[in-house]
């Protein structure tokens, strides 16, 4: 379905090391530019060379949040490509290639091969020739002029000097040339935004959340698909004065954050599942001692090492096991590039107010992927609410950290004050932090001291805005996702709806605390309801029922690494709503 | 350390006694046991060097020596088995401050800590870290540890361990620490000496500390040093000597040494990062981005 009116895929397949991000990049910036909106999805491999990538380059005049069912242009720098792809391409739509090396296959009717003499009209030997020259067809194809390509070429080039951009501007207007005079343009033109945009991935978005929160101390080991974020920070470090530290593990990683966040600095990492089952015990140290302390965990295919590239959510039980003990702590998963944004500020200010950890969910689909963002939808001076902080002052007799307060919440003073000088401890302890085993094990003690850490959470969920229900109140059906579904689903829903179906969707962002009253509410009014989850055993549905005591009516499940598009949700919910089945798994086409 | 808090206002300051720095609560160690010693000798070096309890953060995992900071009158944070050092780090680069002093045990420090040991050495980062190593973990009441001998009949080596021990010192030197001693807790007196040195010592600082498990460990006992120690300083040890160092600190038969094996000179991690040049800690900044950031964030995404 198009969702504006230009709505554009452009694919481009090849193996690593054969530089398909640099035409990415380059199409990429010339359309957000212009100020149109852009999805893009990385296929891709944990392999330096070889394999097989595949980038999604998804262009529209109106807002997207996913990259999408079709393709229109295809640019294979490979024979693989060529054989995996053709056959998915299609009528109206356009397939790039060196002719001099790729041999191409029985297109499809409508579908039209274009392939470029790249050794021919190349003035160099240069290997990415083929690249920089499909780009330049493409620019063609899309009715772009050729010097805004020259002018994206040159900025992308910049650093490597004038001779780089000169050969790069040549062998692109070649292909340029080539493609007016042998290949049929789209006869639409390329639109132009009200403004230009800007272009960050969802690790970007939730590092520039910390970031604008306040983070002071950012540390991390690098594991895909969160590494992003730790680029992000490193290369941001000095410009705003963060601590930005790679350390041996990631249980040094997760100790380190709550040393520096005892301290008052905010501080956070980010890791994938195996990097966070090694942070687990440190979170309910966080929880114990009552330091306030976020956690990002960036779900990747697992388990164990599992599929390093892919995406899945299959870590949701894992963060709700994760540590030993009932304690308190925030669990979240945004939805969207800017909820990871806008997220990161609220949840610290929740964690400060509520002394305790705060996990995030991501995903790679959403943590990887590169979206246009409207810079004016960036909110760096978020609201800054620190809790009950004591950063100033001496003395008061008799100070204790771990006050039994009405609401639990016990005021926290900094080391380095004086007159509030007091341990922090993983071993249980009493209001004056004198540990339990130091005297005989009191069990009225213990129980207290239970009771007013879980009294603080009492009233979170007050704070936390219940889920909303999007789409006509009498659908057919109800989709439940959660976190990074959110966009997919939501293309699905409007696909849907021009097909006569009418669905509705709840997307969940919080899953602790977690709105089971308001959830119930909304399903109570549901016709049917069905779970949308990218994983096997439908880990969320399973954290639903046990929460809120519903069962559902269906899922629609994927676990093959690749993430959802949107005609596997219609093809889901079609199946749903013509027989009674438990599970739809979408056939995943061999895209990759 | 090279930093020290500045006066927060301009009472005069009365000088504490080791007495002063008494925690909340009498120490549950076991009667005899060496740790008293390090605890005693820690308060004393406080005192001396004219250290304020609120200037001070200690920082241990777990076992019966990291019970630490709450006898010790001071901030403190009692963290997870085996990562203090890494809490510690985060601590000192949150507030640069504050001393940061790291207290443990050899199972707390050398096993499960081990990888944050190497790391935190050869980061060079600003921490005095004392460990009462009794060559066995007590806490769980007598299992071997990472620097028991080999032979030592332990409730997990009932036949006694025939893995090797590892040695602190030399660990410690190889890694990158600038500053590597050895004590008994006891002489508190030559121990105290060492501590005072090592709070002073601007990086990473090890104090191997032979501190007797009375109840666990009978073939490491308080006799069985006195027999043997003797003082690098009454040789003439030369500090900026690693190798000699490394091979005095080797010996383990009749001649046990302990004083400053090595010491030098380097940057810490705390001075290397232009993020700490400001003098306001990092933890006690104001938050929130200005202007300028927020433009120059913003124009790299375009
Ligand atoms: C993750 C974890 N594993 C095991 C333990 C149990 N434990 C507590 S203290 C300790 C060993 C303590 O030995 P050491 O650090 O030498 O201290 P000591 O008691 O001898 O002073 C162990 C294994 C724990 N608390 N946490
Ligand atoms: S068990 Fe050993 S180490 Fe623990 S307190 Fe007793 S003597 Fe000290
Ligand atoms: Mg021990």
């Amino acid at each position: 379905m198009a969702v504006g009116s230009f709505d554009f895929t452009i694919a481009i397949g090849g193996e690593a090391g054969q530089g398909i991000a640099t035409p990415g990049d380059i199409l990429a910036r010339i359309f957000v530019r212009r100020g149109l909106h852009l999805n893009t999805y990385n296929a891709y491999q944990s392999i330096i060379r070889g394999g097989h990538i595949f980038l999604y380059l998804r262009v529209c005049d109106e807002e997207i949040y996913t990259h999408g069912d079709k393709l229109d242009i295809l640019m294979c720098l490979n024979q693989d490509t060529m054989d995996r792809h053709l056959q998915l391409m299609r009528p109206g739509s356009w397939v790039l290639y060196n002719e001099d090396n790729i041999k191409p296959g029985e297109a499809g009717d409508g579908v039209q091969l274009c392939p470029l003499p790249v050794t021919k009209l190349s003035v160099t030997r240069n290997r990415l020739s083929q690249n920089t020259m499909a780009v330049g067809s493409a620019a063609h194809l899309l009715g772009l002029d050729f010097q805004v390509l020259e002018e994206s070429l040159t900025l992308r080039f910049q650093r490597q000097g004038q001779a780089v951009i000169d050969e790069n501007v040549s062998v692109a207007r070649a292909g340029y040339d080539h493609s007016v005079a042998n290949f049929e343009a789209f006869d639409q033109t390329v639109p132009t935004g009200p403004k230009p945009l800007a272009v960050w991935s969802g690790n970007e978005a939730l590092a520039m959340g910390g970031a604008a929160a306040g983070v002071k101390f950012y540390a991390a080991y690098p594991m895909s698909p969160a590494t992003g974020v730790l680029h992000w920070m490193a290369q941001n470090a000095r410009n705003l004065g963060i601590m930005v530290r790679q350390v041996e593990d990631e249980i040094g990683v997760a100790n380190m954050v709550i040393g520096a966040a005892h301290t008052g600095c905010r501080a956070m990492c980010a890791t994938s599942g195996g990097g966070f089952a090694l942070m687990t015990e440190a979170v309910g140290s966080a929880a114990m001692m009552e330091i306030p302390a976020v956690f990002i965990d960036v779900m990747r295919a697992g388990p164990s090492t599992g599929v390093p590239t892919k995406t899945e959510q299959g870590d949701l039980w894992q963060v709700l096991g994760a540590s030993q003990g009932d304690f308190e702590r925030f669990i979240v998963a945004p939805t969207t590039p800017v909820d990871c944004f806008n997220t990161m500020p609220e949840l610290f200010n929740l964690t400060d107010k509520y002394q305790c950890p705060g996990i995030v969910v991501s995903d790679l689909l959403l943590s990887e992927g590169r979206f246009s963002i409207a810079p004016d939808l960036i909110d760096m001076h978020p609201h800054i609410d620190r809790g009950e902080l004591i950063t100033k002052g001496s003395s008061t007799d008799g100070y204790m950290r771990y006050k039994d307060t009405e609401t639990g919440i016990s005021p926290r003073a900094l080391p380095g004050l004086e007159g509030y000088v007091h341990v922090v401890a993983t071993d249980e302890h009493d209001e004056n932090s004198q540990l339990l085993s130091d005297e005989f094990t009191n069990p009225h003690k213990r129980r207290k001291m239970v009771e007013k850490r879980a009294r603080k959470f009492k009233v979170a969920i007050e704070d936390i805005k219940p889920p909303e229900l999007e789409g006509p109140a009498d659908a057919e059906i109800t989709l439940i996702g959660w976190g990074s579904t959110y966009g997919v689903i939501r293309e699905a829903v409007e696909i849907l709806a021009q097909q006569g179906v009418a669905v509705n969707h709840l997307a969940i962002k919080w899953i602790v605390p977690f709105h089971g009253e308001a959830i119930t509410e909304i399903l109570s009014k549901s016709k049917r309801v069905v779970v949308v989850e990218n994983s096997f055993s439908g880990q969320f549905y399973r954290y639903m029922r046990s929460e809120t005591g519903l069962s559902v009516d269906g899922h629609i499940r994927k676990y093959d690494g690749e993430p959802f598009i949107p005609h596997h949700i219609v093809d889901g919910v079609k199946a749903h709503l013509a027989e009674k089945i438990e599970c739809f798994v979408p056939y995943q086409e061999a895209i990759t | 350390m090279a930093t020290t808090m500045p006066a927060t206002d301009d009472k005069p300051v009365i000088p504490l006694t080791a007495r002063d720095f008494k925690g909340l609560v009498d120490p549950d160690w076991c009667a005899g046991c060496g740790d008293f010693g390090v605890l005693n000798a820690l308060q004393r070096s406080c005192a001396e060097l004219g250290l304020r309890p609120h200037e001070i953060l200690t920082v241990s995992g777990i076992g019966c020596s990291s019970n630490l900071p709450g006898y010790f009158n001071s901030y403190g944070m009692h963290t997870l088995h085996g990562r203090s050092l890494a809490v510690a780090t985060g601590a000192k680069l949150g507030n640069h401050r504050l001393h940061v002093i790291v207290t443990g045990g050899d199972g707390d420090g050398y096993g499960i800590g081990g990888n944050h040991f190497t790391h935190t050495a050869r980061r060079n980062v600003d921490l005095t870290y004392v460990v009462m190593n009794n060559q066995i973990y007590g806490l769980t009441t007598g299992q071997i540890s990472p620097t028991s001998t080999m032979g030592m009949k332990t409730k997990s080596t009932p036949f006694g361990s025939v893995e090797a021990p590892l040695n602190p010192i030399t660990s410690a030197i190889m890694n990158g620490a600038t500053f590597v001693a050895r004590g008994f807790s006891g002489d508190v007196r030559h121990l105290t000496e060492l501590m005072k040195q090592a709070i002073q010592h601007s990086g990473f600082s090890l104090i191997d500390i032979f501190s007797p498990c009375v109840t666990f460990n009978h073939d490491n006992s308080n006799a069985f040093f006195k027999e043997r120690i003797k003082k690098l300083e009454d040789e003439g040890h030369d500090t900026n000597d690693w190798k000699t160092a490394c091979e005095k600190a080797m010996l383990f038969g009749d001649t046990i040494y302990t004083g400053l094996f090595f010491q030098k000179q380097a940057p810490t991690l705390g001075g290397s990062e232009p993020v700490l040049e400001p003098d306001e800690p990092l933890g006690l900044q104001t938050l929130g981005l200005d202007k300028e950031q927020t433009k120059r964030i913003i124009e790299r995404m375009m």
